[in-house]
């Protein structure tokens, strides 16, 4: 399955990414790609495996509510690219 | 043409854990500095490792069960994808294809007549950071983000579009947010924004299956907001399709100032949430004994306890009803019962209790905006009160003014009462002497009683409570007063 440009340019829109007219096709073509290789897959039968969602076989793993100590502030902000005060700052974001 | 109202409501409250939901922060935010309850699960850094808050669970799954709904046996979590800063992963951890409880309902009751609400779905997700927009003046608009928020446990309970009306839809959610704070899984704190509500409300015209563009409103922050709101857009709804304008399927948000709903620009791409199953967290059995064990834990739910204070203290439906409307309410009640100690019948003391709540407290909670946790007369102080009224030592309405005072400052009774000089007399000599004064002075209206005439006696009384401050007790003056008038 061939992706088109507008599809690529969706998902890397979604993922906040912005793209070069060369990286479009680039990606573009490896992503198609990958969406091949499972289309390999989809035609193994699978009717009789119930479907799943994990590749270990855990379950219930579960903690206890009991609070454990967070990081101090100046760690917590330590990475941000721009801070203020006690706060990340961010760019505007319009709802 | 006639419209019907279709409204749905979809709640979000969150869980009353001591930690966040995948990481063990503390999940108390509301006082603490900024970004001062995060680590690197809730702060999205590479590598981490979310897992599942057990008490969380538990709430949920008796949320579910109160609501009567199916458990799933097999549940997981999903990730939900957007791009927004309020998350820092760029991802919500939630449920999509197996919540942890579905196809439930909510009784509610509209002017006497009982209907069943259907719940869609209750599913566990995660809050999100706390948004600050700054707009300064001489610049462009940037956003300060406080993370602590992020992570705390958010239930959400989707309820079926089966409301017919603002009202119904009041009922819907004061039933319910009674119903979280009786299971105590969530303070259900509107204002604090503890318990949410967004609302899908369109119309259709009456007898058709299709409803015109389904509307989202969102931003009502209190149950007043809600009905105000669904009010004004079942109005602007009608008003559009009769003026023959088209409506179109939108997200409004409610101006609480204005008393209008305003059309909200959409999220771009709102709902490509790409969900796929969370793969750091293993999914959920909730076997039957988990279920079983969870469903032992219920409290006595609110009609339940209704039920039970008609039955076992004779109260009227209507008292019993608002009684248990609030469990702290409810509870706040029963203490009284425990604590009364005057020899009344139990019947009587219980309507004497709810008289006082569901008067005097109740207005005066309502006037100052106060919840009954936090009124500052407790159940011992109020029974001393009632005690001294039945005792006779209070006149009923020298008891309302000591009520307020204590309402107001917290003292006992007596203390009120030497100070501010409310004890009823009851000194037989004491009343006498003010009887006798009255009597003088009012020759026409005694010699009026003694010529049959009932309602100058009454007159006299009067003047007597009046000469006294209303704090002599009326039957002894109605006694003493015959006698003289007799005498003379």
């Amino acid at each position: 399955m061939k992706l088109s440009r507008e599809e690529v340019l969706h998902i890397a829109r979604l993922a906040r990414l912005g793209l070069t007219e060369a990286e479009a096709d680039r990606f573009g073509e490896q992503l198609s790609n990958i969406l091949e290789n499972f289309e390999v897959l989809q035609q193994v039968d699978t009717s009789d495996i119930p479907p799943t969602t994990q590749s270990v076989a855990l379950q219930n793993v579960v903690s206890d509510d009991e609070v454990a100590p967070s990081l101090p502030q100046s760690q917590v902000l330590a990475n941000a690219p721009q801070k203020e005060g006690e706060f990340f700052r961010v760019r505007a974001v319009l709802e | 043409m006639n419209y019907e109202t279709i409204i749905g409501l979809e709640v979000h409250a969150q869980l009353r854990t001591r930690s966040k939901m995948y990481c063990r922060c503390s999940a108390d935010y509301a006082s603490a500095p900024p970004n001062t309850h995060v680590c690197p699960v809730c702060l999205g850094m590479p590598g981490v490792l979310p897992t599942i808050n057990q008490q969380a669970i538990e709430y949920t799954i008796m949320t579910a069960l109160a609501l009567n709904c199916a458990i799933s046996e097999y549940t997981k979590f999903d990730r939900k994808n957007y791009p927004y800063p309020d998350l820092m992963k760029g991802y919500q951890i939630s449920q999509y294809d197996a919540p942890i409880g579905h196809h439930g309902w909510l009784t509610i009751e509209t002017d006497g007549q009982k209907k069943q609400v259907g719940i869609t779905r209750v599913h566990l997700e995660e809050d999100v950071a706390k948004l600050l927009h700054r707009t300064p003046a001489d610049g462009e608009a940037y956003s300060l983000v406080d993370v602590n928020r992020s992570g705390v446990p958010l239930m959400e309970i989707v309820g079926e579009p089966d409301l017919r009306s603002p009202e119904e839809a009041r009922h819907y959610l004061i039933k319910l947010h009674s119903l979280l704070q009786y299971l105590d899984v969530s303070t259900a704190n509107m204002e604090e924004g503890s318990f949410r509500c967004d609302a899908n409300i369109s119309i259709r015209p009456e007898g058709k299956p299709e409803s015109l563009a389904k509307v989202e409103v969102k931003n009502m922050n209190s149950f007043r907001a809600v009905y105000r709101a669904l009010e004004y857009e079942a109005r602007r709804q009608r008003k559009a399709a009769e003026e023959g304008k088209k409506l179109v399927q939108e997200t409004r948000g409610w101006l609480e100032e204005k008393g209008v709903t305003i059309a909200q620009r959409s999220k771009e791409y709102a709902h490509d949430y790409r969900y796929f199953p969370e793969p750091d967290l293993p999914p959920l059995v909730l076997n039957r004994e988990w279920v079983e064990a969870m469903r032992s834990k219920l409290p006595e739910l609110p009609e339940a306890r209704r039920n039970r204070f008609v039955a076992e203290y004779d109260l009227s439906l209507y008292d019993a009803n608002l009684l248990t409307s609030s469990r702290a309410m409810a509870d706040y009640f029963e203490a009284c019962l425990r604590k009364k100690s005057y020899r009344l019948s139990a019947a009587k003391s219980a309507k004497m209790v709810a008289n006082w709540l569901l008067g005097e407290s109740s207005r005066l909670l309502n006037v100052t905006n106060t919840e009954i946790n936090d009124s500052k007369i407790s159940p011992g102080q109020l029974c001393q009160l009632l005690d001294l009224i039945e005792a006779g030592s209070i006149s009923a309405t020298s008891a309302k003014q000591v009520f307020a005072e204590m309402f107001s400052t917290g003292k006992d009774a007596t203390d009120i009462m030497t100070q501010k000089g409310l004890s009823q007399i009851s000194d037989t000599h004491e009343v006498a002497d003010t009887v006798s004064r009255v009597i003088i002075a009012n020759p026409q209206p005694v010699a009026d009683y003694k010529a049959g005439k009932e309602q100058a006696l009454k007159f006299l009384v009067g003047q007597v409570m009046k000469a006294t401050g209303g704090r002599a007790d009326p039957k002894l003056v109605n006694e003493l007063l015959k006698k003289k008038v007799e005498e003379e």
